[in-house]
């Protein structure tokens, strides 16, 4: 899980892959930076404060690691899945930041990041209270 | 009947009497199984799919229902005990007797968050968090830090002098006064006090809390004021609403209760406080 990935090998600091994460949700950005082409739109993979953020984007039909929305990116915060849900006015929420909102999944695992302070996610858990 | 009172007007034999309460249902394994409802909730209401107890009309009645079988367990532990409520707008400090020793203990210490005095604090040993969203399993707060500065009076009377309980799309993104007192738009009143309060608050587990009670009994309060404001408006939407709970139409997980039986909160509890024009209208 720690193994260090292609991208990462790049030299590119944390910051930058975020850069490409973001503009690589755009179609500009994917037709005119070539690195874009490898990975999905929207794919996130740095290290915040010591800690790995995977984001996968949702695919239209997928369904990504037993949560319940298809469509929604899967996040990863060392490897533990993050519930995340999206607003109707496209912001996002976690289950660890449940009642502030942020603009992108990206901004939204940072947050994570910071409030876990080091502790790892606990598997995730779907209701089953219907 | 129960009276459920302003937290700042309690008697230190009120306190304690709530307080231990509040532990024997921890120590039974009750209480974490309101705990475990609530974020099964928080995760499966969404603003596109089903949702009953947030961002949609039913927030206030599930709540109110919620609330009121939490508090039929504090009194069947202790008949004396009522769920008190935190008026926020007026005890908005993290010096509020809210937060002494003698009742909720204080904020975390900056280390790791851990509320470190109090009935809660984890060293009593007599308040671990077991249903959780990481690995911690101690109490946690940060008083003040996710947002300044709790709602004020003013901002909590713009929302109350909203005609309309609530609109379509009946979510996150409504306007009207069902989603302007829960926070999604506008001030942002529910949702900030969370995010004030901070640690599992902030979370989906936010009932680990034991404010988490007495700040949603202060938001009941305010849909029982906003109703006194406005005796003619109704809870909507009245039926055939795909994804939302309707007037009548039954709430998950109780599956016998409708918004329409939560409607008047007198037939359960009275507060030690009631909004004057309440008793004329009905």
């Amino acid at each position: 899980m720690n193994k260090i990935t292609r991208r990462q090998a790049l030299g590119t600091t944390a910051g930058a892959l975020t850069v490409l994460g973001i503009a690589g949700a755009t179609a500009h950005a994917a037709a005119t930076d070539s690195r874009a082409a490898t990975t999905p739109a929207g794919t996130v993979d740095e290290v915040y404060q010591g800690r790995r953020i995977q984001i996968a984007p949702g695919t239209g039909g997928g369904h990504h690691g037993g949560h319940h929305s298809p469509g929604l990116p899967t996040v990863r915060i060392d490897g533990r899945e993050l519930h995340v849900m999206q607003n109707a006015d496209g912001t996002w929420i976690s289950v660890v930041n449940h009642y502030e909102t942020f603009a992108d999944p990206t901004s939204l695992a940072r947050a994570a990041v910071r409030e876990l302070q080091g502790s790892q996610l606990a598997p995730m858990q779907m209701g089953g209270m219907a | 009947m129960t009276v459920r009172k302003n937290q700042a007007a309690l008697t230190p034999e009120e306190k304690r009497a709530f307080t231990n309460a509040l532990l024997e249902l921890k120590r039974t394994g009750r209480y974490d199984r309101f705990v475990t409802t609530h974020n099964g909730f928080i995760m499966s209401d969404t603003d596109s799919g089903d949702r009953v107890g947030h961002r949609s009309p039913s927030f206030l009645p599930w709540h109110r229902r919620f609330l009121l079988e939490f508090e039929a367990a504090l009194q069947a532990v202790d008949a004396s005990v009522s769920i008190p409520y935190w008026d926020w707008t007026a005890d908005r400090t993290t010096r509020s007797s809210l937060w002494a020793a003698d009742f909720l203990g204080g904020t975390g210490r900056a280390r790791d968050g851990q509320v470190m005095d109090g009935p809660f604090a984890y060293a009593t040993g007599k308040w671990e968090v077991t249903v959780r969203v990481d690995g911690r399993n101690y109490l946690r707060r940060a008083l003040g830090e996710g947002v300044a500065q709790l709602p004020t009076k003013a901002e909590v009377d713009a929302v109350l002098a909203m005609p309309v309980y609530d609109m379509a799309p009946w979510n996150s993104s409504s306007n009207g006064f069902r989603n302007n007192l829960e926070g999604w738009r506008g001030a942002n009143l529910h949702n900030r006090v969370h995010v004030w309060v901070g640690g599992q608050m902030a979370t989906g587990v936010s009932p680990n809390d034991p404010v988490f009670w007495m700040h949603h009994a202060f938001i009941d309060k305010l849909w029982a004021d906003w109703q006194a404001k406005h005796p003619q408006s109704p809870y909507l939407p009245a039926a055939g609403t795909a994804n939302v709970v309707d007037l009548r139409d039954t709430m998950r997980p109780w599956n016998d209760v409708t918004p329409a039986d939560m409607l008047d909160h007198r037939r359960f509890y009275a507060f030690d406080a009631e909004p004057a024009a309440a008793a004329s209208q009905r």
